[in-house]
């Protein structure tokens, strides 16, 4: 069994190597996917809302859950730092300021939930609600732009520290990148929107997805031939790259082709998988590498940024025990609020959830 | 204003700020958790009323502490980078831990815990806060497990690339400082949620139309919660003392003002002044024998060492590997002044907290009519958090220059690739932020005071009937009188 384990597999990475690798990428995976539904949802509190409540009802769908969503990305920051602490080093303190902006905008959507529940005048309601939107806008863009900064290549010296200039984190691909996650969260948060409001309210939901849904095209093709251009993913790891743009695309066209049969649950799971699909583009990418720097020679491996061998097992045995508990209370703690908030979208029968 | 000064005073800020929540949402779950536990044991809905009421200030501090904490796990790598790398295998385990094993506790559960008080029986809905409770609280172990290394590293080998290893997991977890420090916080916890409560409730009172029963009911349950809280604090904190003296000499030293050597039966010095620079005490009043009695129990407990002797010894121990260290001296008047407004903070709300029970029983309950008692125990509510900052200013200031104790300086840990223009700008930014965050907190939790309890409906029918005002104040009189 330890000899099975210590044991180079892939690319000179043993297999608790590639498993960590592998968890690290679910986890952000499923972060995106869970906390993509209230980026959305803070996004649809200015776009598709009309009045306060309206922006209230929104927030009160995500209310018992953004949190625990959230979670989902400190298990991950956590984990590297577990798992791959060379691998955090350099990337948290090379992309200190991106990060800087994506903690100010968690924050402020943190805090806005339960400083809104106290506002007492509608103006002062909406200071909240601002912030809410601002920071489920900031958070997912700057995440985008970190990752599809960090799949370029950075400069960086063979201690692994990053010293990206101002061109390394803001370029064609890493904003087309930042706006491409923003505009899949907010797809997201539609869909998930239809699946928690009355049957208008859903209907407009999927109304908006299935227009907007056209621009994703263009979006994902500018994509693809920017990623082509300025990393080496299609070259470097051609067919597994083309398969995860090929889900990417197909996705998409499943959730748009949902939006238009009125089928939000449909929807709800494609536009996830687009979102996931990105943390898989990435991930897969960058394989076997956990940082590329420009100089190929000062690349960081997944190898060479691991943990020690013991650290890697004790982990796994925790992740082994404790991640099937979570999941089965996370689960259920959807499962019993999965009732639409509301049957009819008449102003008092929005009051009448807010109060419940 | 350098890298290293910039990045601690970030550190600093972020944590202590941070910690202002910490204690109050694990000591608050715990408070409303017993209310709603009453509320299900004796089925009077003025429990539920107090559960509801005082989880209001429960979740806004929850939510504060929350966005605060993600500075925390992310700065590590954002400033602290070589630390990261030096400490990663080691580190990153009791905070991936955490995450998994009681931030989705409680984050889930108190997601389930707000919504869905009509949803289940009393009985099974107070599960849910018991769980929240739970989960802030062990989620407390682990980030002290990590912590508690730093302290005093035990369980580990310095690899080939000069990083730490683990070496045991079960020694990091069954580290003796871990099983010092926990107690002394969680309880700590349990004291600050229980006295806020006290402090807040003397406010209600204070308001014209405030409903006595409710917060007298809250103010004792406050109180006895903060009573044994702080008994427990003060003992754990002596037991902490016990392993300092032995782990960190001059951690302690510091916390005493000792300079020299001290023969049993040691003096106490109650208040004094340090001349750091000079290395002597600059002033002070002392007690002879009382800290033999204090720091052994005894009055010939052994020799008590001094800075200078233990500066001595710590530049001929580490001399030679890091001859950059001009000597070990830490920032010792913070030590000394943190450790007594902690060890005051304990035994004022010790006291404090028996004065409240005296001054609410049921045969004389007049603490409601005595404006200037309010006064004092609403400022009070603040007394806690000078506590706890102290306690932490003693236990991190307490390892200069060391961030992991003889392993890996402060200086050596900080990022490389940090500039001082980049971490003023988050400096000033996350001051900004937090002065906004901790206003609007005590603003709302001031408003939810000033809107008062949810009506009791029982009351709400006897206070309609006898417009007359004489009548509803005897009223009230009597219903005191029964709670």
């Amino acid at each position: 069994m330890t000899a099975f384990l210590a044991k180079p597999l892939i690319d000179g990475n043993n297999f608790l190597q590639l498993l960590w690798f592998f968890v690290i990428a679910l986890v952000f995976a499923i972060f995106l996917f869970l906390d993509g539904i209230d980026f959305g949802v803070g996004m649809a509190t200015r776009v598709m809302a009309h009045d306060g409540d309206e922006r209230a009802l929104y927030m009160r769908a995500i209310g018992p859950h953004w949190d625990g969503n959230e979670v989902w990305l400190i298990t991950g920051g956590g984990a590297m730092f577990a798992s791959f602490p060379l691998w955090y080093a350099s990337l948290f303190s090379g992309y200190y300021l991106l990060l800087f902006i994506v903690l100010v905008g968690l924050i402020l959507r943190g805090v806005s939930f339960e400083f809104a529940s106290h506002a007492i005048t509608d103006r002062e309601r909406s200071v909240w609600q601002w912030a809410n939107f601002a920071g489920s806008v900031i958070a997912p863009f700057g995440l985008g732009m970190m990752l599809t900064s960090v799949i370029q290549g950075v400069p960086m010296d063979a201690q692994g520290n990053v010293r990206a200039g101002f061109f390394d984190v803001v370029n064609w691909l890493s904003i087309v990148g930042g706006v491409a996650v923003v505009f899949f969260c907010f797809l997201h948060g539609l869909h998930f929107l239809s699946l928690k409001l009355d049957k208008t309210m859903s209907e407009r939901m999927l109304n908006t997805t299935k227009k907007v849904y056209w621009i994703a095209y263009p979006a994902l093709v500018v994509f693809v031939i920017l990623a082509f251009f300025f990393t080496d993913f299609y070259q470097r790891r051609t067919w597994s790259t083309l398969l995860i743009t090929v889900v990417i695309l197909g996705a998409t066209i499943c959730g748009h082709i949902a939006a238009y049969k009125k089928r939000g649950g449909f929807a709800f799971v494609s536009s996830g998988i687009t979102l996931a699909g990105i943390i898989a583009f990435i991930f897969n990418g960058l394989f076997p590498n956990v940082m590329i720097a420009t100089d190929p020679a000062k690349s960081m491996s997944v190898a060479a940024a691991s943990s020690s061998q013991y650290t890697l097992e004790i982990m796994t045995i925790v992740l082994c025990c404790l991640l099937p508990i979570v999941l089965i209370y996370f689960a259920w703690s959807y499962y019993i609020q999965r009732k639409r908030l509301i049957t009819d979208s008449s102003p008092a029968s929005i009051k009448a959830a807010l109060s419940e | 204003m350098t890298v290293l000064g910039l990045s601690r005073f970030q550190f600093a800020m972020t944590t202590v700020f941070h910690f202002f929540f910490v204690p109050l949402s694990i000591g608050l779950a715990f408070t409303v958790a017993i209310m709603e536990t009453l509320y299900v044991a004796k089925r009077k809905y003025v429990y539920k009323r107090m559960a509801q009421f005082w989880g209001k200030i429960f979740l806004l501090s929850f939510a504060v502490g929350v966005v605060t904490g993600i500075i925390q796990e992310f700065q590590f790598g954002m400033n602290w980078s070589n630390y990261s790398r030096f400490m990663g295998d080691i580190f990153g385990a009791p905070l991936a831990i955490e995450a998994l094993l009681a931030f989705f506790m409680e984050s889930t559960f108190i997601g389930v815990w707000m919504f869905t008080w009509n949803r289940f029986k009393p009985g099974v809905h107070v599960i849910f806060i018991w769980l929240t409770w739970l989960g802030s609280t062990l989620s407390a172990i682990w980030i002290l497990a990590a912590n508690s290394f730093m302290q005093n590293p035990v369980g580990y080998s310095i690899g080939k690339d000069g990083h730490a290893k683990m070496q045991s997991f079960a020694a990091i977890i069954g580290n003796p400082q871990l099983w010092r420090e926990f107690p002394h916080v969680a309880t700590g916890a349990l004291m600050l949620g229980g006295f806020v409560v006290v402090g807040m409730s003397a406010f209600g009172f204070m308001r014209k139309d405030a409903d006595r029963v409710f917060f007298t009911r809250s103010i004792r349950v406050g109180a006895i919660i903060a009573l044994i809280g702080s008994i427990l604090v003060i003992f754990t904190g002596d037991l902490q003392t016990l392993e300092i003296i032995k782990d960190q000499p001059m951690k302690f030293a510091a916390t005493e003002g000792i300079y020299e050597d001290l023969k049993s039966p040691a003096p106490w010095m109650v208040v004094g002044l340090m001349n750091e620079a000079g290395h002597k005490v600059a002033a002070g009043i002392e007690i002879p024998g009382m800290l033999s009695l204090l720091a052994f129990h005894k009055l010939y407990g052994g020799t008590i060492y001094g800075m200078n002797t233990l500066n001595d010894q710590y530049l001929a121990k580490w001399g030679k590997a890091h001859p950059d260290i001009a000597n070990y001296y830490v920032p010792t008047n913070v030590l000394f002044w943190s450790f007594r407004f902690m060890a005051a903070v304990g035994f004022a709300v010790l006291v404090l907290s028996i004065l409240v029970l005296w001054f609410t029983r049921k045969s004389k309950n007049t603490l409601a009519d005595s404006r200037w008692k309010l006064w004092i125990l609403g400022i009070c509510t603040y007394l806690p958090f000078v506590g706890t900052t102290g306690g932490w200013l003693i236990t991190e200031l307490g390892r200069y220059p060391w961030i992991v104790y003889g392993l890996q300086t402060i200086a050596d840990a900080v990022s490389p690739t940090a500039t001082v223009p980049s971490l003023l700008f988050t400096n000033i930014v996350y001051f900004l932020l937090f002065c906004l965050m901790g206003g609007v907190m005590i603003f709302y939790s001031r408003r939810v005071l000033h809107q008062g309890p949810e009506q009791d409906p029982e009351t709400a029918k006897v206070e309609d009937a006898p417009k007359a005002a004489p009548a509803a104040a005897k009223a009230a009189d009597r219903k005191v009188a029964l709670a």
